[in-house]
């Protein structure tokens, strides 16, 4: 039982990290249609750019920890946010008219790109991070075996859910997010009511990449290691999180990041860790058979 | 004399190779409504959205208020009060009627939108019942009048209609083409009406045009239309 009760609480915090994420490729895709292959890569970068501000700022001095947090938390959301404006500028905009598969192959093409331009940049090791943010609660104790309910836990589960409620909020409620609604919808009949269409996509893969910053800082303090690599396996499984919660719906990325973050960790705790990507996986396999529209997605009605 | 609001002149609009518009002038001046009648496949729904820059006009001009738009992306366009509600309504169908309104009137300044609201329900008492429910639940003839609704939200100086009538019921579209007419009489609305319903499009306006093939074929008063032989032969057989 505490066994269980630890696992779940690491469960949570993994999944609010892959929901984050998630939440970017399924904004993207309700959008455009495109799945953006290089949103994993993005949130590597926004783990770069935390680590590389969070030095930065500690050298020069700023060495109070919640505001340099804080600091950190907005200039890597600005930075990463202008990385995935510039991806979708130079390698999908490009590619609007063109056929379904192209934009799909350039995402690739970047994901590989960003990937490489990291490895060269910041060199191939793994970056530590010292942990900055410590201490927790003990939960319960029996037996030797105590549940941990750790601080930095605690901020990610309580940031995630923010973002998530602020960003529900600006789909549901704002010009913007009634713009964004209405590109998805019908992208010609938007701009006959004068949206700037291509803005507006630009705005969704800005406020995509913002997220994935979040995602990178809160990955970067309770890891503590990051390297080039990282965008790849977190993007694959946060995709995965998109399919299963019903890619195009904000909710259901949501959902999706908690189910794969279940999955993965008490198939670990319970099973093997070594096959923990296999579960995840097979999760996918499991929704795009039985489930193809996800669990709060729409049934997919071909538009002609 | 009037002022000259949209001209259009020798425009041509291809889709890949093919010619859709071959050479199409035409006028609208302000507080007219002009009407454009033709067979299906015509190029009227072409020349409308040409208007509109998509598809945008490889050879000619389009004036709107003294400048030319022909090369404006179309979010600028509609940006020059021009708003559209276009073939086949188009409404957001996972949006709710008051939010396809919103989105009318996205251009606009926020203090003037209770004002304009309040106007297109008094317009469609229907569309006030209905402003929670999504746009794609609504019957054909509701869309419609959403769609209309839409467009009227941004304020336009210039409104264009294209076949407003279709698969709706006499007494609906009657109602549509009375509502029109009070818009043109009380404000000056100026409408580009594009119809397959020729007898009440003509009998609506002020001046008509005929397109076949996409070419303007013929052109006069509603009335003078409505009486040319051609035309009665073509398009109003049986319709009076």
């Amino acid at each position: 039982m505490e066994y269980f009760l630890q696992q779940l609480i690491n469960g949570v915090t993994l999944g609010s990290i892959y929901g984050l994420i998630a939440i970017g490729y399924t904004m993207v895709y309700g959008i455009i249609g495109m799945i953006n292959f290089a949103h994993g890569d993005i949130f590597m970068v926004g783990t770069f750019i935390a680590l590389i501000t969070f030095i930065g700022l500690v050298s020069i001095g700023v060495t109070f920890i919640p505001l340099a947090l804080m600091l950190v938390l907005i200039i890597s959301m600005v930075l990463t946010a202008a990385w995935g404006w510039t991806v979708e500028r130079l390698a999908y905009r490009p590619l609007r008219e063109s056929f379904r598969l192209a934009p799909l192959i350039t995402a690739i093409g970047m994901s590989i790109a960003l990937q490489n331009f990291v490895q060269i940049s910041q060199g191939a090791r793994v970056k530590p991070l010292q942990p900055v943010i410590t201490g927790g609660y003990e939960i319960m104790e029996k037996d030797g075996f105590i549940v941990n309910l750790s601080n930095i836990q605690i901020m990610i589960v309580v940031v995630t859910v923010a973002l998530m409620i602020i960003f529900s909020l600006i789909i549901s409620r704002t010009a913007l997010g009634r713009s964004q609604r209405a590109c998805e919808q019908d992208r010609v009949m938007a701009s006959l009511v004068g949206v700037n269409v291509d803005r507006t996509i630009s705005l969704t893969f800005v406020m995509g990449a913002a997220l994935a910053a979040v995602a990178g800082l809160m990955f970067l303090l309770y890891y503590g290691v990051i390297d080039f690599y990282i965008g790849f396996v977190a993007g694959i499984k946060a995709f995965t999180a998109a399919v299963l919660g019903g890619i195009g719906s904000l909710p259901g990325a949501m959902l999706g990041g908690m189910i794969i973050g279940l999955i993965e960790t008490f198939w670990s705790a319970y099973f093997s860790i070594e096959y923990k990507d296999v579960a995840a996986f097979s999760v996918l396999v499991l929704v795009l058979i039985f489930l193809p529209s996800g669990l709060l997605g729409r049934p997919e009605i071909e538009k002609v | 004399m009037s002022e000259m609001l949209l001209q259009v002149r020798g425009v041509e609009t291809y889709y890949g190779n093919i010619i859709a518009l071959r050479g199409v002038d035409l006028d609208v001046q302000q507080g007219e409504i002009v009407t454009l009648i033709g067979a299906n496949g015509a190029g009227k729904t072409t020349l409308m959205m040409t208007i509109c820059g998509t598809p945008r006009a490889r050879e000619g001009q389009i004036i709107f208020d003294g400048e030319d738009i022909t090369q404006l992306p179309t979010h600028d366009i509609m940006h020059r009060s021009i708003a559209q509600s276009p073939e086949g309504r188009r409404i957001f169908p996972r949006m709710t009627v008051l939010e396809n309104l919103q989105m009318g009137a996205i251009l606009n300044e926020e203090e003037t939108f209770g004002e304009d609201l309040e106007l297109v329900y008094g317009l469609f008492p229907v569309l006030a019942e209905r402003s929670e429910q999504r746009g794609g639940t609504l019957s054909g003839g509701e869309q419609q009048m959403l769609a209309i609704a839409r467009a009227l939200m941004g304020r336009p100086k210039l409104l264009l209609l294209d076949e407003p009538s279709l698969g709706l019921a006499p007494k609906i579209v009657k109602q549509i083409f009375s509502v029109i007419k009070d818009l043109n009489a009380s404000r000056g609305l100026t409408v580009f009406l594009v119809e397959q319903n020729a007898y009440h499009a003509l009998k609506l306006a002020d001046r008509g045009y005929v397109m076949v093939n996409g070419r303007i074929t013929m052109t006069g008063t509603g009335s003078e239309l409505l009486h040319k032989e051609e035309v009665r032969a073509a398009y109003l057989e049986g319709a009076v």
